[in-house]
């Protein structure tokens, strides 16, 4: 056993310095004990406890320094003696300059605080949503929420608070907006303008903006309200908000109400708001037994002045009707929606995870021997991945399974492209439709495929270069879903299960 | 007129997926993307009851705006049987409620001492007979409008420092710093111990009060502020606020009438002394912490304590309810000869440094102290930046030159510690486990998330009662 002692006169540490130098060479093989401290009058009874000669140290003043180490052996001893001396000698490692770094706010309070931020825009899961956009609305900034399974209960709390503050609340479930020019969630490029839209339905809002986009008709701004906007319960409150703001706002000069039919009472509050708006408005409720988003941006492009033409498409020449049924693979739920209720009024029942009449719905495994549409983008189906907007692999997978099906003429699909969206889907999907129509090919028979391809010409993905694309892998591609819902229809008519 | 504008391009303040967060940058508008994670497991139902009660923000801006609003002057020092009423037998500790039988070492040695020096027991053993025996009375400083430091043990004689709010009057007590090394408050009792205790009683005490006299109210809160700008956070380092303590004391010291020898004496013992103004920093707190309380649906935490076996916090919205957990251990750097096996679990009342504002919450106020958190002066930068997260406010006196003068991170938010898991900064001694050892280090401590979220759930159980 080995002991080191010496009292250095005058030197000057920080206990803290002192203290972690200690400890880290006390902690080295071979050590017993180890203090390096100033030696007070309490440090010198530590330093007796420890068992060191306190005569070595009697006339050690408090501002003198005291070093004492006991190891087991010299060389144990040497080393911690010099690790004690590096210690205390040490110079402060450059930072790396992360004090300037401020610290990345972790929740929308602490990101609106310094009132730079002009609206917010959550996708966590639902039920921590709500804490979230009360933050927004208490720092008066409109929230855009596209986070679904948020209660009706908070979704009222929300939009009273909202109400309060003439703020807006976009959502729960609110798929798509632009404000201010940029697109917001899964939205479309498209071109400025003074027409103003107001959405309970995401991909209903992309698709009239599109078609409008497409007739030269540029948008001030697209406001989604969320799915259950026009519920009893919620009364339609973000809606008559958001035509009040439009109404205001002096760049809108036209405002289309796009929803689903909904609860009575609140359409007919909403008509008469309509009625009351100083703006021209029109308020459409499309689906089953009324009148498609096509139709309405078409209504809505002949109030305009404008020409009103039928929306692009990129066919296929000489194509004939086959035995079989439509299988629709969606990835919008109002396009799924529309494309079932105009198939249903020619085809009868159109089979659906999402359908139409409850008799309707397909089994667990999602496979009948009908017509039937799948809307990928349905709840049960996201659950644990991206929705099929991003990530396509779901749909891939089931046109693969189709080609081989006998029973599969047509194959439906929607393309919607945008921000949020995927980057190329035409890359992934063009291949897999050539693949489709080989496969049935080789089965002897000629695999139809129709899609309807919902974008502007500003989007990332390129509306042409995807038209195109799609096309010549041998699909017809509308930029009206409801025209590629009839020449799917066109293809199967008369053929029943 | 709406207050969304739909002309200009927005600034997106994005919470959820990265993805639309990229796609607006890819359209050239700015992002401000929160860093988010899930709240702590099965809170969220709670978060959205008491976020959604409609008081909840205007309780939380008064209940903060009370707090901050606080300044402290300290006036006097009294006998606690004087100033709190206390009796003989009758006890107040440190932290959230706790008897004989479940207290920790250095309590229990405070107490002994405590019990010896109010002559009750002759020795240690007859002081744990009557003390296992139920033969005394505790009670937690916070319940009296007090706090102490560690085991905050307060006795009848002890002398209590006064502060009191200059426009409110409502009043926060402390005993006086006995000092480092053996002392009471880290559960040492020796002779020596009680000697102090003594002389603290005899000497040091009326000392002060001659002094305070003659000089008048001394305005504790802005030493604070003054001593955040010299390095102290006025939990771990208080020798600024110690030293300009002392000269602003000294001329009265010296034409106080007392004689020489006491004077020097009584100038000795606070110069010796760094931490001498933390048992004023703490009644501070105390003041502006209880100016806060009791305004129904506020998630500010009014009390943030610890007795050694227990971490207990209250709400303003809460009452006199504690939510408690086990008390952690402290992760710090022990004096020679000690390790993380002699140590207590967190133990004190000193947290309401970090309460009202200052402490662990001033780090970066402090570089002299910031190895304690294991880090360099960029460490505590950050940390006192991650505070922001989960305060409501900043202090409008204290403030930290590093951070261009910004308040302090004030007004510690329950709703948001269990939103983020970001807890409190604290910082603290370490005392020895066994009775009578005393200090064995200091170190930082990070508070057990469920007192936090089980304070959420009692505020939403009050909030849904009111509904």
């Amino acid at each position: 056993m080995s002991a080191h002692v010496e009292v250095r006169a005058g030197t000057y540490h920080d206990s803290v310095t002192l203290m972690l130098a200690s400890q880290q060479v006390a902690d080295l093989p071979g050590v017993r004990s180890a203090m390096v401290a100033m030696a007070t009058p309490l440090n010198l009874e530590v330093y007796e406890r420890l068992g060191f000669d306190l005569a070595a140290v009697a006339t050690a003043s408090p501002n003198d320094l005291v070093l004492a180490v006991e190891a087991d052996d010299e060389g144990s001893l040497a080393a911690a003696v010099s690790a004690l001396e590096v210690q205390l000698t040490a110079k402060a490692a450059p930072s790396g300059g992360a004090a300037a770094d401020a610290v990345q706010p972790h929740t929308l309070a602490a990101a609106l605080r310094d009132g730079r931020g002009t609206l917010a825009l959550i996708s966590v899961a639902g039920r921590f949503a709500f804490v979230e956009a009360m933050d927004a609305l208490q720092a008066g900034v409109s929230v855009m929420l596209f986070s679904d399974n948020v209660s009706v209960e908070q979704e009222v709390l929300l939009k009273d608070e909202a109400a309060r503050r003439d703020l807006l609340v976009m959502g729960p479930d609110c798929g798509t907006a632009v404000v201010g020019g940029v697109g917001l969630g899964f939205a479309n490029s498209v071109r400025l303008g003074s027409v103003g839209i107001v959405a309970a339905s995401g991909t209903g809002a992309q698709q009239v903006s599109c078609l409008l986009d497409a007739a030269g008709v540029g948008m001030s701004a697209v406001l989604g309200v969320g799915g259950r906007d026009l519920s009893a319960a919620v009364g339609g409150r973000s809606t008559l908000a958001a035509m009040k703001m439009l109404d205001e706002h002096a760049g809108t000069d036209f405002v289309v109400v796009v929803s689903k039919p909904p609860n009575e009472a609140v359409a007919e509050q909403v008509l008469a708001a309509a009625e009351k708006m100083s703006t021209p408005t029109l308020v459409g409720f499309v689906g089953r037994g009324r009148e498609d988003l096509t139709a309405l941006s078409n209504r809505a492009l002949s109030m305009l002045g404008g020409n009103v033409e039928p929306p692009q498409e990129w066919l296929v020449p000489d194509r004939q009707p086959q035995p079989g049924f439509i299988r629709g693979l969606f990835s919008g739920g109002t396009l799924c929606d529309e494309a079932m209720a105009i198939a249903a009024e020619a085809l009868g029942p159109i089979a659906s995870n999402t359908p139409l009449e409850p008799d309707w719905a397909l089994p667990a495994d999602l496979h009948d021997a009908t017509h039937l549409m799948i809307d990928f983008g349905d709840d049960q189906l996201t659950q644990g991945r991206p929705h099929p907007m991003i990530d396509q692999t779901l749909r891939l997978e089931r046109i693969a399974e189709e080609s081989k099906d006998p029973d599969c003429a047509v194959l439906l699909l929607d393309v919607v492209i945008g921000h949020g969206s995927h980057p190329d889907p035409a890359a992934e999907l063009a291949p897999a439709i050539v693949a489709a129509r080989e496969q049935a090919a080789a089965d002897g028979r000629d695999l139809a495929v129709v899609v309807c391809l919902v974008g502007a010409a500003g989007d990332p993905q390129g509306l042409e270069r995807t038209a195109t694309a799609l096309n010549a892998a041998g699909a017809s591609v509308h930029l009206s879903n409801a025209a590629a819902a009839r020449v799917a229809i066109s293809l199967v008519e008369g053929n029943t299960r | 007129m709406s207050r969304l504008d739909l002309d200009e391009a927005p600034v997106v303040a994005t919470v959820g997926a990265a993805m639309f967060a990229d796609a607006i940058t890819a359209q050239a508008a700015h992002v401000i993307a929160v860093d988010w994670k899930p709240p702590a497991a099965g809170v969220e139902e709670s978060l959205a009851t008491v976020t959604a009660d409609p008081r909840f923000a205007d309780a939380n801006a008064e209940a903060v705006g009370r707090l901050s609003a606080a300044r402290a002057h300290w006036l006097d020092v009294r006998p606690a049987a004087e100033v709190l009423g206390l009796q003989r037998g009758e006890f107040l500790h440190a932290g959230p409620p706790v008897d004989w039988a479940n207290a920790c070492g250095p309590l229990r040695g405070a107490l002994i001492g405590a019990m010896i020096y109010e002559g009750l027991v002759d020795d240690v053993a007859a002081a744990e007979k009557l003390g296992a025996s139920g033969g005394i009375n505790l009670a937690p400083c916070h319940s009296r409008g007090a706090v102490g430091p560690m085991a905050g043990v307060v006795s009848a004689s002890m002398p209590m420092s006064v502060l009191a709010d200059p426009q409110t009057g409502k009043q926060g007590y402390c005993t006086l710093n006995e000092g480092l090394g053996k002392v009471l408050r880290f559960g040492a009792y020796a002779p020596e111990v009680i000697q102090r205790l003594r002389w603290l009683q005899d000497v040091l005490a009326p000392s002060l009060a001659t002094v305070l006299q003659r000089h008048g109210p001394v305005d504790v809160s802005s030493l604070i502020a003054q001593a955040l700008q010299m390095g102290d956070e006025c939990h771990n380092r208080n020798r600024a606020a110690t030293s300009l303590l002392l000269r602003d004391l000294t001329g009265d010291l010296i034409e106080s009438g007392l004689p020489t020898a006491r004077i020097a004496e009584v100038f000795n013992f606070i110069s010796g002394n760094d931490h001498f103004f933390l048992n004023l920093a703490m009644p501070a707190g105390k003041v502006a912490a209880d100016a806060a309380r009791d305004v129904p649906g506020s998630s500010l935490i009014v009390a943030m304590s610890r007795n050694g076996t227990e971490f207990g916090i209250q709400l303003s919205g809460t009452g006199d309810e504690w939510f408690n957990a086990p008390a952690p251990e402290v992760d710090g750097l022990y004096l020679s000869g000690f390790g993380p096996a002699d140590a207590n679990p967190d133990l004190g009342d000193s947290t309401i440094t970090e309460t009202m504002g200052i402490g662990g919450m001033a780090m970066a106020a402090a570089p002299a102290i910031v190895r304690f958190v294991g880090g360099e002066p960029t460490e505590a930068l950050r940390r006192t930046q991650e505070m922001y997260e989960i305060t409501m406010t900043e202090h409008p006196m204290f403030q930290i030159p590093a951070l261009n003068f910004r308040g302090t991170p004030t007004g510690l938010d329950a709703v948001m510690v269990a939103r983020t898991g970001v807890v409190p900064a604290v910082n603290t001694g370490i005392a020895g486990k066994e009775p009578g050892i005393g200090q064995v280090g200091a170190g930082l401590v990070t508070p057990p998330m469920s007192v936090f979220t089980d304070a959420v759930r009692g505020l939403a159980a009050r909030v849904q009662r009111a509904a």
